[in-house]
């Protein structure tokens, strides 16, 4: 797994539980305090031990626990990058919906080795979508999931989101599209990540 | 549609041809070209498209002549505005006359019939000042314009770079500490022998004269073998801290092996200071070195030469020099200083200065 996204998982449980949570799980893992380098590939076999020992130490299902990455990455101040670059995306929930199929494409233009599962959105009928995520073993269905339930929010939509299956390889989310202007989206200037360069997860 | 049509279709409407057909494209332009100026015979600008419009929210652009707005830095000295269409394909490069100063290219395209001009206006390479400057959004450009995912991308491989800085930072970091480790001796944090080198390289290039002064430990070795290693390394520590007592802090102290050290004196090339500073060195290695229960007595020989002998300074020939006299101190009775001269046993076929 891309360094960028075992990062994702370390700056989440810092940010999220804390450093000393960190220290335990960097420990606990044989990963170290120091943690990954984004710009690094390791092991996918690491990515998983990672979240098999965090569910361990919250007494949580990995499902929870990634949903709440997704959350994490969309709304903490320290990822500002990756929800601006997902706002890229489109001017509304709905055309960011439809954008979600290139996503892996949109990432491997900016870091060619970083491998994100492959995304597929069929419209079932108006205001109802299905989302299908691939990848070897699993677990970015949850994490989309909360990754779109805190867009849907940025953009001012009213959504409602249900994971089908998770933790398998082919995993279905349904978007249930209520209002796509249920209140005021947050403001996205073309201008506003390259001022004042974003943090980025670190 | 080709233009003349259109015309005919909107006179037959008894409408005012030229402003009627421009108003029905109007709308059309402003969604295909959100950026574009029309611009009539006399110089003023018409219309300006909405995003242009964006640029100064509270000064209508039409109504104004064009170079009142605009600055046009090329084609340069083009006075007339019927004129821009002919210079260089109708390709301009143009500024805003008041602050923000935005740079903008532009493209012209003369419509003869109505007797205007359509400008069509991109920011170029200014887009992230421009996009900074006046807070636009992805609905202030067409969607065919790939200004947006230029911005994306821009933005995408900041942030990548912003990471491969940081692993960067980090590998720097390491690579000072490993390479500090690498030039210096784990058990007296002493030089080693590649610091060493790279030492005397430094002083030859800069030309900076120099003492160079070899050190054997005497009876080291049967400390080694009667009180064992953890003696022999007490030793060597309390020989470390003599050799920093006595030297200044730019010299440098070398462990160049088990019990040979080699000490580099920076801008101190005087045989005969040298001298009494290695017999003093000698001195202070006599005084018995208490370990544990034990006590152990060692000496040191010493061998040196200085910069100043030497033409050309060769490390190579002054390291050979220096151990040269060192063997003399043994040969005669340890315990002593020799300093380097010709008349040395065994120099037969490496004299000075050669």
């Amino acid at each position: 797994m891309h360094g960028l996204i075992n990062r994702a998982v370390q700056c989440f449980v810092r940010d999220i539980y804390g450093a000393d949570s960190w220290a335990t799980l960097g420990a606990a893992t044989g990963v170290g305090t120091g943690g990954f380098e984004s710009m690094l590939t390791y092991d996918d076999e690491i990515t998983f031990r990672l979240l098999d020992e965090l569910c361990r130490m919250r007494k949580r299902p990995a499902e929870d626990i990634l949903e709440d990455i997704g959350t994490y990455l969309v709304t903490h101040p320290n990822t500002r990058a990756i929800r601006r670059l997902l706002r890229f995306g489109g001017q509304s929930f709905t055309e960011l919906l439809h954008s979600l199929d290139d996503l892996p494409d949109r990432a491997r233009l900016a870091v060619p080795e970083l491998e994100l599962p492959a995304l597929h959105l069929t419209e079932l009928k108006t205001g109802r979508f299905k989302l299908e995520v691939a990848s070897s073993r699993g677990g970015f269905g949850p994490v989309m999931a909360g990754v779109l339930r805190a867009l849907a929010d940025d953009y001012g939509a009213l959504a409602f989101l249900q994971l089908q299956s998770a933790m398998v390889p082919r995993e279905v989310l349904v978007i249930d599209l209520l209002d796509a202007e249920f209140a005021e989206a947050k403001q996205f200037y073309l201008g506003g990540g390259l001022e004042r360069p974003a943090e980025g997860a670190q | 549609m080709s233009l003349d049509v259109g015309r005919e279709t909107l006179a037959a409407t008894g409408q005012d041809g030229e402003t009627a057909f421009l108003s029905v494209l109007r709308e059309a332009l402003d969604r295909l070209m959100p950026m574009h100026l029309q611009l009539g015979a006399t110089g003023h600008i018409l219309h300006a498209g909405p995003s242009l419009q964006k640029l100064r929210p509270d000064a209508p652009l039409a109504g104004r002549r064009f170079l009142e707005v605009f600055e046009l830095k090329r084609p340069a000295s083009l006075t007339r505005v019927s004129d821009l269409a002919c210079a260089e394909g109708g390709r301009l490069k143009l500024a805003l006359r008041d602050a923000p100063r935005t740079g903008l290219v532009g493209l012209v395209a003369p419509v003869p019939a109505f007797d205007t001009l359509i400008v069509n206006i991109s920011f170029g390479f200014n887009i992230i000042d421009a996009v900074q400057d006046n807070d636009l959004t992805s609905a202030d450009f067409a969607a065919t314009d790939l200004a947006v995912e230029m911005l994306y991308l821009v933005e995408a491989k900041t942030a990548a770079l912003r990471e491969w800085k940081a692993l960067n930072q980090r590998l720097q970091g390491a690579m000072t500490a490993a390479e500090q480790q690498a030039s210096s001796d784990m058990l007296t944090g002493l030089a080693n022998r590649r610091a060493m080198e790279e030492v005397l390289n430094r002083l030859i290039t800069a030309q900076t004269p120099f003492g160079l002064m070899n050190l054997d430990l005497d009876f080291f070795k049967s400390v080694n073998d009667t009180l064992g290693h953890a003696a022999g390394d007490h030793v060597l520590r309390r020989v470390a801290d003599i050799l920093k007592a006595e030297t200044r802090a730019n010299d440098v102290i070398v462990r160049a092996g088990g019990d040979e050290f080699v000490l580099i004196f920076v801008g101190l090339s005087n045989p005969e200071r040298l001298a009494d500073l290695g017999r003093r060195i000698i001195a202070r290695l006599e005084v018995p070195i208490p370990f544990e229960a034990d006590t152990c007595h060692i000496s040191g020989s010493i061998g040196l030469t200085v910069s100043d002998f030497y033409t050309a300074t060769d490390a190579e020939l002054m390291m050979q020099h220096a151990d040269m006299a060192l063997y003399a101190s043994k040969r005669n009775g340890r315990g002593q200083v020799t300093v380097y001269s010709e008349d040395l046993p065994g120099i037969g076929e490496s004299a000075p200065g050669d």
